[in-house]
């Protein structure tokens, strides 16, 4: 390596030529040739996607866009950037690596989280989930609570099946993970940020499954929900408005005015485009701004408004794929570690998926949650980012455990 | 590699795998959903969109004036300030808006009760003052707004959600010199959810802030004043913000309705009548010792060669200005309570009443139809007595043998009684032959009596001969209900259960006495005033029975199209030209010397020949009728009052006033042609401009030339 090209006629040729930084990238076995392409053009595919019904629906929301109709397209891409760049640190990195900065990263989210509840943070939507930080911009600490209770609970579920000792995680070491998970889901259950709550309970459920944790852990997890949600149905603990705010999904009748006017007018749109739909930018729906928050939690209703059928599809069969590669990280992966994180993962875009498409076609309630990827917010993209980083480091990482 | 398969034990995989199935079935559900709403339901919600997001704005199309013979605004539209109030922005505050009514009830001087009633809807259970228009409409308040209210209510406009301050283009009857005309132009109010449902699918469909015509001449041509409202409609978002505009529709502003009404003369009419009813009220009536009611009247002045009305007053009258804005309570009771004796009727042709002697030119003609000799000579007694019962002369006097044309004149009743009896008789009497002629009915008939003259405007009622097909109609609808009260009989022998004994026993059966009461216009015959100037104008112009007309035509807004109403006949007297030669003539000795001489002393008879007949017709349990018909080869007018007296008595002086007036005769009988207001009837109509404006000289309350013209009785 050493030879300088000014003493050429003494230079031996080597066996395998240098290679360049693209030969390096692209080498049988760099990280780049590792990686989850499909995975990752999905994702891509998806942000690319969002940025456009993202820029449908803020174009005329001058009260929103500060005169800018570009305003949210932009920042979304830029959300897209930054994201792409977490994924990348993360992969560099290595899940593994991260492995060992857990505690760290678990005690920022919470006191991240604890931060909300004081003046510091921010009420959006009758929901204390934000963090107003310098500059303009604010941070929703749930997000990356997602990430790290699944990374926590992965470290202590696998540890001492990983090493060996244990074919499965035994009780205590299950208590010990859904401790660290409490924590979290209690200050964001305080704020109350109900949806994270919902979808947090889909990470710990995800993540128990794959940990290989007893049925009866899963059973009971599941009764324990069961049975929380009829107590304060029945114990009365919540109003009658609630109780009809949570129903109008179904029947947006029961609350006219607030969710149900959302319900019905993200139903309208959706049903309004029909299988091709009415052209993107030319949905009446969203150029009239009949849809609240439509740039995020109900960015949906613009593709199924203006690209049909055809397009909403699309953004499903997309998420499909998404979640089909992350079970195969899952099920590839040769740690239970990967495989717990992994399948942390595929629960958590699941279910939000699931949840945030679900209530704009009336099939769920309605909560504060954004469509992976698609809807504007940059704690999200930022957090979903990270979440393919992972689930590429697990892959790129595999053939290493492997030779272990 | 080594440890792999003790990590990845068996009961992980089978979870991840479960993992997996979940996952996709959910975002199956999702797919099936979404083609769920996009492609079978699809088509529903796009209809959905499309309402959503479209607003109409409509602008009400000013309404057509209605003129009168020389463009004198009748009814025309003024720009008020009015003020309204939102009921569905008021139902949303907590109070039922209480709280802003009161504050507006303050600013507007009105009382809070006064203010609550305007704004509620009206139902079965809710008297007026209420509001029958659509409840989403601003319901108008007060129209009278000063500007300083106005702006009052709108600088503070926080203060007063859902008041609304605006100039508005309201309806004004602007009663040009003293023409009231108040049934004869009707008066509007807003449409009702029923009517805009009727109307949805027809010519002109309604619209929500309609205001449509109720009675007279706002009803008749209701659609042509109306017009046609301008819809724009907008696209536009949530908050209401205009983002595009769909297909919209051109507003037409309402047609003018040009009348034969001449303003002069039906001011003229009103005030003398109304005189003629107050001067009544002064006379004595010997029969009841009592001064005569006068309790109301109608006057009808028509051209004797179209049919088209030049005056027609109803009295008592009212101000059609009070339904402007919504009728208030106390006005609406006054015009509609027990003891308001009805205004709204307009009695010109929703008043009927026996015709007494004024019915006598049917009878003649029946006579003569029935074989008698107009100039024979036929015994005018005293009285006339049929089985025990004596029929009176109406004086009491007699004037021996006399030609029907003298009878005519001085209004001879046993003439009409013989003749009527003995037709009677000779159809057969109580048992009716089956090939009778009934002369006396169907002559009455043929005069378009029992039926609608067909005038234009709504309402009108028919009258009714009292022939032998009604009496047994009329039997058989009542024969229940008196024989029920004929069962006292006879311990009770007052005469309402003696006339109850006789009707259940008899009322099918048309008796002689029957037939002698009808050859005078008394007993179940009714007329109504507009049949009588029909029939009278019609022995005037030669025999043609004219469909009244106040309507003469209309008259687009741009004053490019112009549609004529056109007179239209509905029959011909059934008399020969000889016979109505000598009828005329006979009327006309009325005037000169007969029944009504008195009241034309001094008239120009050779310059302008009048005729005329006298009518005092009985009424059971009420004072007598006043009738009185009279025409020139112009003219025709009739005059009744009820409970006024005499024919010409009542009557008289105040028809000669309103000769005087249109001939400019002097009380002396001089004829001063630059006085006269319309010697001639006015045949071309009021100058269009090229603008399709119609422009009038203003006039004046007409005054007539001498302080006390009526002339004093003999």
């Amino acid at each position: 390596m050493t030879t300088s090209h000014t003493s050429r006629a003494f230079s031996i040729r080597r066996y395998t030529p240098e290679l360049g930084t693209w030969g390096k990238l692209t080498a049988r076995d760099s990280v780049v040739r590792k990686l989850d392409w499909i995975l990752l053009l999905s994702c891509l595919a998806l942000s690319l996607m969002g940025s456009v019904l993202v820029f449908s629906a803020t174009r005329n929301r001058t009260a929103l866009n500060h005169n800018d109709e570009y305003f949210f397209f932009l920042h979304h891409l830029l959300n897209t950037g930054i994201g792409l760049a977490l994924a990348a640190g993360t992969i560099w990195l290595g899940h593994r690596t991260l492995r060992g900065a857990i505690p760290i990263l678990y005690a920022l989210s919470v006191v991240l989280a604890l931060l909300v509840l004081t003046p510091l943070g921010a009420t959006i939507n009758g929901s204390r989930s934000w963090l107003a930080i310098p500059g303009g911009f604010s941070l929703q600490p749930a997000e990356f609570a997602k990430i790290t209770i699944t990374l926590g609970m992965a470290m202590i579920l696998a540890a001492r099946v990983d090493a060996g000792d244990r074919p499965h995680p035994d009780h205590r070491t299950v208590v010990q993970a859904l401790g660290l998970a409490a924590v979290p889901v209690a200050v964001i259950l305080l704020m109350p940020d109900l949806g994270s709550v919902m979808v947090l309970g889909a990470v710990i459920l995800g993540v128990l499954l794959a940990s290989g944790a007893s049925n009866r852990w899963i059973l009971g997890l599941v009764g324990t929900g069961v049975v929380g949600c009829v107590a304060i149905w029945q114990l009365g603990l919540l109003d009658d408005y609630q109780i009809a705010r949570f129903a109008a999904f179904a029947n947006p009748s029961l609350d006219p005015a607030g969710v149900g006017y959302n319900t019905n007018q993200a139903r309208i749109a959706i049903g309004g485009g029909g299988l091709t739909g009415s052209g993107l930018f030319h949905g009446s729906q969203t150029t009239g701004q009949f849809v609240p928050e439509q740039q995020t939690d109900f960015i949906f209703t613009v593709a199924g408004e203006e690209l049909g059928f055809l397009g909403a599809g699309l953004i499903i069969v997309l998420l499909g794929i998404v979640l089909w590669r992350a079970c195969r990280i899952a099920r590839e992966s040769t740690e239970l570690y990967g495989t717990i994180v992994a399948a942390g993962i595929i629960a958590w875009f699941a279910f939000q998926s699931f949840e945030n498409i679900g209530m704009t076609l009336g099939i769920m309630p309605v909560t504060g949650l954004p469509l992976p990827f698609v809807s504007y917010g940059g704690t999200s993209m930022f957090a979903v980012w990270i979440a393919i980083g992972l689930l590429q480091s697990i892959r790129v990482q595999r053939p290493l455990s492997a030779s272990r | 590699m080594s440890n792999l398969p003790e990590t990845r034990t068996s009961r992980v995989s089978v979870r991840l795998i479960a993992i997996q199935i979940l996952v996709f079935s959910l975002l199956l559900t999702l797919g099936g959903r979404l083609w769920y709403l996009q492609i079978r339901n699809g088509q529903e919600y796009a209809n959905e969109a499309r309402s959503n997001h479209v607003q109409q704005v409509i602008e009400p199309a000013t309404r057509g004036s209605i003129l009168d013979a020389r463009g004198v605004p009748l009814a025309d539209n003024q720009t008020r300030l009015v003020v309204s109030a939102s009921r569905t922005e008021l139902l949303k505050m907590k109070d039922d808006g209480k709280a802003v009514l009161g504050r507006l009830a303050k600013v507007l001087g009105m009382s809070d009760k006064e203010i609550r009633n305007k704004v509620r809807l009206c139902d079965s259970k809710t008297p007026q003052p209420c509001w029958n228009g659509s409840p989403y409409q601003p319901i108008p308040i007060t129209d009278e707004a000063t500007t300083q209210q106005a702006l009052q209510i709108r600088e503070r406009s926080e203060d007063f959600p859902g008041i609304s301050a605006e100039p508005t283009a309201v309806r004004r009857y602007a009663a040009p010199g003293d023409a009231n005309t108040a049934q004869v132009l009707g008066y509007l109010s807003p449409v009702t959810d029923e009517e805009i449902n009727k109307a949805k699918n027809s010519r002109s469909p309604l619209l929500r802030s309609d205001q449509i015509g109720r009675s007279g001449l706002e009803r008749q041509y209701d659609d042509y004043l109306r017009g046609k409202a301008a819809v724009t409609r907008y696209e536009v978002d949530n908050l209401g913000r205009v983002i595009g505009q769909a297909n919209s529709e051109k507003g037409q502003a309402g047609a003018s309705v040009v009348t034969s009404v001449d303003a002069r003369v039906q001011a003229i009419a009103e005030k003398q009548l109304d005189q003629a009813m107050k001067d009544a009220r002064q006379v004595h009536d010997k029969n009841t010792g009592t001064n005569y009611k006068a309790d109301s009247g109608a006057v009808v002045v028509m051209e004797a060669k179209t049919g088209r009305v030049v005056a027609m007053a109803s009295n008592p009258t009212y101000d059609p200005n009070a339904w402007v804005g919504g009728i208030s309570g106390k006005d609406y009771a006054h015009l509609t309570g027990k003891d308001s004796n009805y205004p709204l009727l307009n009695r010109a042709i929703q008043g009927q009443a026996a015709p007494g002697s004024i019915f006598k030119v049917i009878s003649t003609s029946a006579a003569i139809n029935a074989g008698y000799d107009f100039n024979g000579h036929y015994p005018c007694t005293s009285s006339y007595s049929i089985g025990g019962q004596v029929f009176k002369n109406f004086e009491g006097e007699g004037h021996g043998d006399i030609s029907l044309g003298r009878a005519l004149e001085v209004s001879c009743d046993t003439v009409f009684y013989r003749l009527s009896h003995e037709e009677w008789k000779k159809d057969g009497g109580d048992k009716p032959k089956k090939d009778r002629h009934d002369w006396f009915y169907k002559t009455a008939h043929q005069f378009g009596l029992g039926k609608e003259t067909g005038i234009d405007l709504p309402n009108e009622v028919s009258g009714r001969v009292p022939d032998r097909k009604w009496k047994h109609d009329f039997w058989m609808a009542n024969k229940a209900g008196w024989c029920e009260q004929a069962k006292a009989w006879p311990k009770k022998k007052d005469f309402g259960t003696k006339l109850a004994r006789e009707g259940c026993l008899e009322g099918m059966k048309l008796h002689a006495y029957d037939s002698i009461n009808y050859a005078i216009g008394q007993g179940d015959t009714l007329v109504t005033p507009i049949q009588m100037a029909t029939i009278y104008a019609a022995i005037s112009n030669g025999g043609t029975l004219y469909d009244p007309t106040v309507g003469k035509a209309i008259v687009s807004p741009d004053g490019k199209h112009i549609q004529m109403i056109k007179p239209k006949s509905h029959g011909k007297l059934p008399d020969t030209s000889k016979t109505l030669r000598q009828i005329d003539s006979a009327l006309a000795g009325v005037a000169v010397r007969g029944t009504a001489a008195w009241r034309f002393q001094g008239w120009p008879q050779d310059k302008i020949p009048m005729h005329a007949k006298t009518g005092t017709a009985e009424v059971y349990g009420k004072q007598t009728t006043s009738w009185f018909a009279t025409y020139t080869k112009d003219y025709t007018i009739v005059m009744t009052i009820s409970q006024g007296g005499t024919g010409s008595g009542a009557s008289g002086p105040a028809v000669r006033n309103i000769y005087n007036a249109l001939y400019g005769v002097s009380p002396e009988g001089e004829i001063d042609p630059k006085t006269a207001l319309l010697p001639k009837p006015q045949a071309s109509l009021p100058k269009i401009e090229g603008d399709g404006t119609i422009k009038a000289q203003p006039i004046k309350p007409y005054v007539l030339p001498s302080p006390s013209p009526s002339g004093s009785p003999q």
